[in-house]
């Protein structure tokens, strides 16, 4: 289904909760919506499902006005970071609640091919008390699933899992929503999650909608500083430099020799911000890199990655390396970068250069 | 563009059965009661208004004086015994397996005891003759009689409440307790913590809440307390066991007096709000000194 | 200070009589004295009972806990001597910081003047000296978790110092300057330090040796390289690493290798012993190579994702799905295409009955 959001705006008493923001997500696709805790995502959800109404704009579901129109006259299924299921009921009238609502027949062979959907044909019989925590929210995706609504709204769904869980039940509803035919709302805090769910992403920060497209594309090319270190994980260098004839001179460090646009060199201000990615800083040197000597504050181990925390002349940095490395703490490191690598930002935090891409799509 | 669809407003009505009930069962009454209070009522037939004399008189008047103090020290034994006995009772108690259930109901037997019942059972187990608490008593030659010695009647009333409802107040420290998460022992038991400290630092800062609740019930409770005196002392020896609502209905029932009875029977609800009030403001305001006195240092 | 053996089995059960009825199946395990170690595993694989095993909050059904060779396993965590901080927060709410910093010394009846001066140096340490006259119950989470810690690092005679899960609670752009802050305090205090968590960040940056456990078994101890470059256990390398490490089931004949209906050839030195075995590969290793390349198999790709730092690549060989992150400055293959993905090579482990072959 088409929903589209036209000049919302959301105030709790003289409070604003979200600034007014106009999003038409794509429709019958995954639609993510990026933020920190507190930047407005559970806000414009609920305006969505109807669980609230805007103070300002209106909600259209396939053109139709719906503005008010609470969330029982609506068809939407929504699924929370808390495992919510009906604690008296078994698993299979669980998955069966929506179906019996509708009177729907073959109640059973639904409730079945649904389990099995989300592996967990072999509970069906128990009570949501038994399950684990990735079992409980299976269960409450194949709820929300059983009732076949056009949009599903998805609150950060894996948060309250582990780890390992997260990555496997991320994956499966990847396969599911690519599969399905509902329009779905995902939100989440971590870029990570944004970039393997795919699809489309809306950024948002401090109850603003900062930008909105397909996610690689906006991981890519962040409109803005606010987007660039909202969507990044490790947070993106943030490096204070200026314009000057050759490029750009980052403060206390070396100069990159980067092609700026012909508005810098006309406008007043030459403070400009140079963004540098964490995968972007690495241990060997190429071809025209760049040097950054430095002190090793951390080094953080994932297994896949190791993630280094270094203190430099031109403030603290953290790279991003493949692979299991050690390092001491206060051990000295040289980083190198690329300048055809960097991002950079204007005095008002737009984008002015995005790194050019070679490989990808 | 379309604005906001104005909310739905319809469920105020829900609201009005509330509002017909709270007015029928609470602001007509006391209506009818500043009514009485302002006016001398000869007869049905005959009143005369007042103004506030009422008011002054019961103000004047030495035995309302006395029976107050009699129940503010009542209501403070009151607190005084079952508030650490409470806490004490909670403290002893299993806290899981079939002995919590067990323990939970043979302590909450009393409170399902109606209030003129506990009277009469300590009426007749206070008995010389054939109570047994009277005549244990007696029969280790101590002169116990409820009816007769003005201490020994108070004390026994205080009693009968402790018995009555201290259990009150230890399923709600009970409760509190039960809400500690387990890794506050654990943690105690790493850092080597008493017994006493754990109960200082831990348990009482997390009853914090219950006890306040507990505080409030016990003290409104027995403010009032009416039916348990009357059926065991009927106010006396003499006045010693009467309580404001005992002396209350004297003046009301027992001589008619509607409009002086009125004039008191407000005074009466207007001690009991302001007490509530203070007591309960005091509490907060202990429970928030840690706030506020956190902020400087 | 301390150096602890386990030799232990637990069960929550007063009659296991199979391996699920355990918690913890019967183990050997050392930890040195000022050692860091971290236990890593899913919920419900026995860390946090081994944990509270170790410091005396759980009695083990049978077997000995030794602290410098003296069983333990009957004392109470006092007699041990051991501290530890939990997954929440645990502070002594109408407390200040400093006295909830003092506590654990007070009740052991520390001289005052030895107290304060403890008791400022740890905060220093946890930069909570300007906090110290503070209730601990107005500060934020993560503070009222340094006290925790706190309370935990502040006896100088502790035998080691038990963390269960302690960052859950800590806003996630904070973690990483606790991290720091445990490695440091590891580094200055050199105490004993074991660490439950299920998040493999956490346990990989602090620990110098991880213990992984699945099922109430350690399945491998090592340093956060070998867990990741030679998984002792198909587990291991499914659990470290994201996405975990490819298995494909293999049959060795000879020098040949039949995986997915094709022919591989082993390299030459790798001895394989005859018949059904796994073969593992993590997705950073597999690379694209050219066609019919004999340590390749070929694969219909599912999907391929950008994300960011890498392309990560889904391809479909068969009935086996296939893993790849591959260098984003490389052209990546699209959806459909057919792809040659190698799967031999230095990084390559296998497997028989889940165990690596050496």
């Amino acid at each position: 289904m088409e929903l589209t959001l036209e000049g919302i705006s959301k105030k709790v008493g003289a409070q604003p909760w979200l600034y007014d923001m106009s999003l038409a997500p794509k429709r019958d696709a995954v639609t993510v919506l990026l933020g920190a805790t507190q930047a407005g995502k559970t806000s414009l959800m609920r305006i969505m499902a109807g669980l609230d109404t805007p103070t300002q704009g209106s909600v259209r579901v396939d053109g139709k006005d719906v503005t008010g129109i609470g969330v029982r006259e609506r068809n939407v299924a929504m699924v929370y970071q808390q495992f919510i299921n009906y604690p008296s009921l078994r698993v299979a009238d669980n998955i069966a609640s929506p179906l019996k609502l509708r009177g729907e027949k073959h109640i059973a062979e639904r409730v079945q091919s649904l389990a099995a959907r989300l592996h967990i044909e072999m509970l069906l019989d128990r009570y949501p008390a038994e399950l684990s925590g990735g079992q409980q929210q299976r269960v409450a995706l194949a709820r929300a699933l059983a009732k076949g609504a056009p949009l599903m709204l998805l609150d950060e769904p894996l948060v309250n899992l582990d780890y390992k869980l997260r990555e496997e039940l991320r994956e499966e509803l990847t396969q599911l929503f690519a599969a399905g035919d509902s329009t779905v709302i995902y939100a989440t805090t971590e870029p990570g999650e944004a970039l393997l769910l795919g699809g489309y992403t809306a950024v948002m920060d401090a109850g603003e909608l900062l930008q909105y497209g397909p996610t690689a594309e906006v991981f890519h090319a962040p409109q803005s500083l606010r987007v660039a270190r909202a969507f990044s994980d490790p947070p993106m260098n943030l490096i204070a430099a200026e314009a000057v004839t050759l490029g750009v001179q980052l403060n206390a460090g070396p100069a990159l020799s980067i092609p700026l646009p012909a508005v810098v060199s006309k406008s007043l201000t030459t403070a400009l911000t140079v963004g540098v990615r964490a995968s972007a800083l690495r241990l060997q040197a190429r071809d025209g890199d760049v040097a950054l000597p430095g002190m090793v504050d951390l080094a953080e181990i994932s297994g896949s990655d190791t993630f280094v925390h270094l203190s430099t002349a031109v403030g603290e940095v953290v790279a991003q390396l493949t692979g299991v490395h050690y390092f001491k703490l206060g051990a000295s490191l040289t980083l190198h970068l690329s300048p055809v690598q960097v991002y950079v930002f204007d005095a008002t935090g737009a984008l002015l250069v995005a790194p050019q891409r070679t490989g990808g799509h | 563009m379309s604005t906001t669809k104005p909310v739905n407003q319809k469920a105020w009505w829900l609201v009005l059965p509330v509002v017909i009930c709270v007015a029928f069962s609470a602001v007509l009454p006391l209506m009818t009661v500043v009514n009485y209070s302002l006016q001398d009522i000869i007869s049905p037939e005959r009143r005369v208004f007042v103004g506030t004399e009422w008011f002054v008189a019961a103000m004047r008047d030495e035995e309302l004086h006395g029976a107050l103090w009699r129940q503010l020290t009542f209501s403070l034994a009151v607190l005084a015994v079952e508030i650490p006995l409470g806490i004490m009772l909670a403290l002893s108690m299993p806290a899981k397996g079939w002995k919590a259930s067990a323990v939970l109901v043979v302590v909450s037997l009393s409170l399902l005891i109606p209030w003129n019942v506990v009277g009469t059972i300590w009426q007749i187990y206070g008995r010389a003759d054939i109570g047994l608490l009277g005549a244990m008593l007696q029969k280790m030659g101590f002169d116990y009689s409820y009816t007769g010695n003005a201490t020994h009647a108070w004390i026994t009333v205080l009693t009968m409440d402790v018995w009555h409802w201290t259990p009150l107040v230890a399923l709600l420290c009970y409760a509190g307790l039960r809400s500690i998460p387990d890794a506050y022992y654990q943690a105690a038991s790493i850092d080597g913590a008493s017994r006493f400290a754990v109960f200082r630092y831990i348990q009482l800062p997390k009853m914090r809440g219950v006890l306040m609740i507990a505080v409030l019930l016990r003290f409104m409770d027995s403010f009032m307390i009416y039916t348990e005196p009357f059926v065991l002392t009927g106010g006396g020896p003499g006045n010693a066991t009467t309580f404001l609502s005992e002396y209350l209905t004297q003046k009301a029932v027992g001589q008619f007096d509607v409009g002086p009875a009125a004039a008191f029977s407000l005074i009466y609800f207007l001690i009991i709000l302001l007490l509530c009030f203070i007591l309960y403001n005091w509490m907060q305001r202990v429970g928030t000194a840690s706030k506020e006195g956190a902020g400087h240092e | 200070m301390a150096r602890i053996d386990l030799d232990l089995a637990h069960s929550y059960q007063p009659d296991p009589r199979q391996d699920a009825d355990y918690a913890l199946l019967p183990l050997k395990m050392s930890f040195a004295d000022g050692g860091a170690y971290a236990l890593l595993g899913p919920s419900g694989c026995g860390k946090t009972t081994m944990l509270n095993i170790m410091s005396g909050l759980l009695a083990p059904s049978r077997g000995t806990v030794r602290f410098d060779g003296k069983d333990v396993a009957q004392l109470s965590p006092q007699q041990r001597n051991i501290a530890q901080v939990f997954q929440f927060p645990v502070i002594y709410d109408t407390m200040t910081v400093a006295d909830n910093l003092a506590f654990p010394l007070r009740n052991r009846k520390m001289p005052e003047d030895q107290i304060r001066k403890r008791v400022g140096e740890i905060a220093e340490m946890l930069e909570l000296s300007g906090q110290l006259g503070r209730r601990a119950a107005d500060l934020t989470a993560d503070a009222k978790q340094k006290i925790s810690l706190g309370r935990g690092l502040v006896r100088p005679d502790v035998s080691a110092v038990l963390f269960d899960e302690p960052l859950t609670v800590i806003d996630p752009h904070l973690k990483w300057q606790l991290r720091r802050k445990l490695k440091q305090i590891h580094h200055e205090l050199k105490l004993t330090l074991i660490y439950v968590t299920h998040d493999q960040v956490e346990a990989l940056t602090f620990a110098e040796q991880v213990i992984v456990m699945t099922r109430g078994k350690a399945v491998q101890v090592g340093s956060a390289d070998a867990l990741f470059e030679r998984p002792q256990h198909t587990f291991v390398g499914h659990f470290i690493g994201s996405p975990g490490m490819n298995f494909l089931p293999a049959r060795a004949r000879g020098r040949a290798l039949d995986v997915a209906g094709r022919t591989l050839a082993l390299p030459p030195g790798l001895a394989l012993p005859e018949g059904e075995l796994k073969l593992g590969i993590r997705p950073e290793y597999v690379a694209l190579t050219a066609a019919e390349d004999p340590a390749a198999l070929p694969v219909t790709v599912a999907q391929a994702l950008d994300i960011g730092t890498h392309v990560l690549v889904t391809g479909q060989c068969g009935e086996l799905k296939i893993k790849a992150r591959l260098n984003p400055e490389l052209e990546a293959p699209r959806c459909g295409d057919t792809a040659w993905l190698r799967v031999i090579g230095p990084h390559t482990c296998f497997y028989q009955n889940e165990e690596l072959i050496p």
